[in-house]
């Protein structure tokens, strides 16, 4: 197991910390007394097989769930999420599976959904088209057009939209819960390249993956979740594919299990 | 990166399109079989006709565009009717507190859906069909023994329907200054894409634009004119669909609306108030039904049982549709309730002229609904694959 020592980041004071959080869902321990550390600038990768916790961990850093134990701070205050909302407050924007949009909405009123721009009691669609075409030339997210409903565009360019809309509230740290898993090769590219751009717009990401190739591919650390634990940490230019399967699997070298 | 076409409104309403079309080979072949259809006396006619209907179905589209229906309006409507009768025959209530009773006595019964559906989660099928039921009995309770009753003739409401009619320098009046109004609307839009460095539309695109809305609204008009006219009725009608429009397409509430109606799930995480939007569009409907109920009977200066009857609670839901507004939630706009009345309004006219019974009206607006629904199902069905 090796711990990633090299890079500047690590100077960096976190954005978001977790420290011993757990979580039961009745007799069944989803999280036990897990740590995680989020920084700007960097993509901190989250892996397990199904049911390793992944999920949960979403949920306590997205402030859909509040954990049994363990404490959430926040740029160095102690905090608790207990609502979506208050999540989003506090810097902290995710985007779930589902990826929470509508179809039938066109790209600037998804963007804005539920947080439009005003003039009086107006919407004032001008403002909000402008800004949507800013947010997405800033991430080089290409759309035909931003007038176009959500339902005609690829699966990328929608994972696109919702990753454009979790950062018009301006947060610190992004979740992106799987955001890969139903894309095609060109356009998990595209977003794999649109998540090395929020990093290097200081952003720090939390890349909850099953897709180790996505996650070697962009990930700063590694972290591996197993059975709600944490099961290793890794640096990502370092470790190799086995050393991270195997901890995922809980197999260890020598051919045993832990 | 491509900028957006500068007009995208025919691109985010393709809906109208088909409709105006079978609107446009409804009123060639019904001309053609009786040479009075398009008399302007038969077209007053018409548009009086369809203006009371207008409103019921101006309230099917807010319900199904947040993915909801009701099934009742029709009863509703039926039921307001009675209200507004019997306050003003055997009661002798002065006009506006008849109207203000029959519109309360809907806005309630869309209280009550609104209520059951967001705080029970009972089906708005099954619920609104229930609703049907208990407003047609209280419809003929109100009514009494006779059944029947009748407005008196002096009554405003009487007048207003079957009478009033806005003079000419009202009408161009009205039309010249909501054109102007459009115009110089979308004038600051222009200088402010400008500005914005968005793509804006020319002047001269502007100029052709509020040029072409001139002769579809002014040469209508215009030929109505060489008969009675623009009923006030209608006017009304038009009026409720231009404030409509307008809330749905420039308010956050309008913006809730097809949220939800698209998928309420990322409504609620976005941060609308579900619940809210949900109960304003039933209490919106129910009330704009009573408000038609309330026309019809001025109209017939009578209420009786058969008062949005039979097949009125399901016509308003097929004008809606072929008007062009999604069964599916999310999608349409308020002017498919003009266009969809005009139609089955059109098929109906229309087969009166020729001696017609029922029978192929019922046919005929059928199977335009089947159409216009397999469209609305391709459309969405395109999407979804383009989407891919």
């Amino acid at each position: 197991m090796s711990v990633p020592g090299s890079g500047d980041v690590l100077d960096e004071p976190a954005a978001l910390t977790l420290r011993g959080i757990s979580h039961s869902y009745g007799a069944v321990r989803a999280l036990v007394d897990v740590d995680l550390d989020v920084r700007p600038h960097e993509v901190v990768a989250v892996v397990g097989d199904n049911g390793a916790g992944k999920s949960t961990l979403v949920g306590v850093m997205s402030g859909v769930l509040v954990p049994d134990a363990g404490e959430v701070v926040v740029d160095g205050r102690e905090t608790q999420l207990t609502s979506p909302g208050l999540a989003r407050g506090l810097g902290i924007a995710t985007v779930f599976q589902d990826l929470a949009l509508c179809e039938d909405l066109d790209v600037v009123e998804n963007l804005f959904l539920g947080q439009e721009i005003r003039h009086g009691p107006l919407l004032d669609e001008v403002a909000m088209e402008r800004d949507a075409w800013r947010l997405l030339a800033q991430l080089a997210v290409r759309v035909p057009s931003v007038r176009v409903p959500l339902a005609s565009l690829s699966g990328g360019q929608r994972q696109a939209v919702a990753i454009a809309r979790a950062l018009l509230g301006e947060p610190r740290v992004l979740v992106l819960d799987e955001p890969t898993a139903s894309l095609g090769v060109t356009q998990t590219a595209e977003v794999l390249r649109l998540i090395e751009r929020v990093r290097d717009n200081g952003f720090g990401v939390v890349l909850v993956s099953q897709n180790l190739v996505d996650v070697q591919a962009v990930a700063d650390r590694v972290v591996v979740l197993r059975r709600g634990r944490l099961n290793g940490e890794f640096d990502a230019d370092t470790a190799s594919y086995e050393q991270i399967i195997a901890a995922i699997t809980g197999v260890r070298r020598d051919g045993g299990a832990r | 990166m491509l900028r957006p076409p500068a007009e995208q409104g025919w691109r985010r309403d393709p809906g109208s399109v088909p409709v105006l079309a079978a609107l446009a080979v409804l009123w060639l072949v019904f001309q053609a079989m009786n040479p009075n259809f398009l008399s302007a006396d038969n077209l007053v006619n018409l548009t009086l006709q369809v203006a009371p209907l207008g409103m019921l179905t101006l309230g099917v589209v807010l319900v199904l565009l947040v993915g909801q229906v009701d099934l009742s309006t029709g009863a509703v409507s039926g039921l307001a009717a009675a209200v507004v009768a019997v306050g003003l025959g055997p009661q002798g209530w002065p006009a506006w507190a008849a109207i203000a009773a029959a519109v309360a006595a809907g806005a309630v019964v869309g209280a009550v859906y609104g209520w059951t559906f967001t705080r029970l989660g009972v089906p708005t099928f099954v619920l609104t069909l229930a609703g049907l039921l208990v407003t047609l009995g209280l419809q003929v309770r109100v009514l009494g023994s006779t059944g029947s009753v009748n407005l008196p003739f002096e009554s405003w409401l009487v007048r207003f329907n079957q009478q009033m009619f806005l003079p000419a320098w009202l009408s161009y009046g009205a039309v010249g200054l909501l054109l102007a109004g459009d115009l110089a609307v979308r004038l600051v839009e222009r200088h402010r894409r400008l500005v914005a460095e968005l793509p804006a539309a020319s002047s001269s695109t502007l100029a052709l634009r509020t040029g072409g809305l001139a002769a579809v609204t002014l040469v209508p008009i215009w030929y109505l004119q060489t008969n009675r006219g623009i009923g006030a009725a209608v006017a009304l009608f038009l009026l409720l669909v231009l404030a409509t429009d307008l809330l749905l397409r420039r308010t956050r509430w309008g913006r809730s609306v097809r949220a939800i109606g698209s998928n309420v799930g990322s409504a609620h995480r976005a941060g609308y108030p579900v619940r809210r939007v949900y109960l304003s569009a039933f209490v919106a409907c129910s009330s704009l039904a009573a408000l038609g109920g309330v026309m019809m009977a001025g109209r017939l200066a009578a209420a009786n049982q058969g008062s949005g009857g039979s097949d009125t609670n399901l016509t308003v839901i097929a004008a809606a549709v072929i008007g062009g507004t999604s069964l599916f939630g999310g999608r349409g706009s308020a002017w498919s309730a003009v266009l969809g009345v005009l139609v089955v309004g059109t098929i109906s006219s229309g087969l009166t002229l020729l001696n017609l019974d029922s029978a192929p009206r019922y046919i005929v607006t059928g199977l335009v609904l089947a159409l216009a629904v397999t469209l609305d199902a391709l459309g969405r069905r395109r999407a979804s694959v383009a989407g891919r």
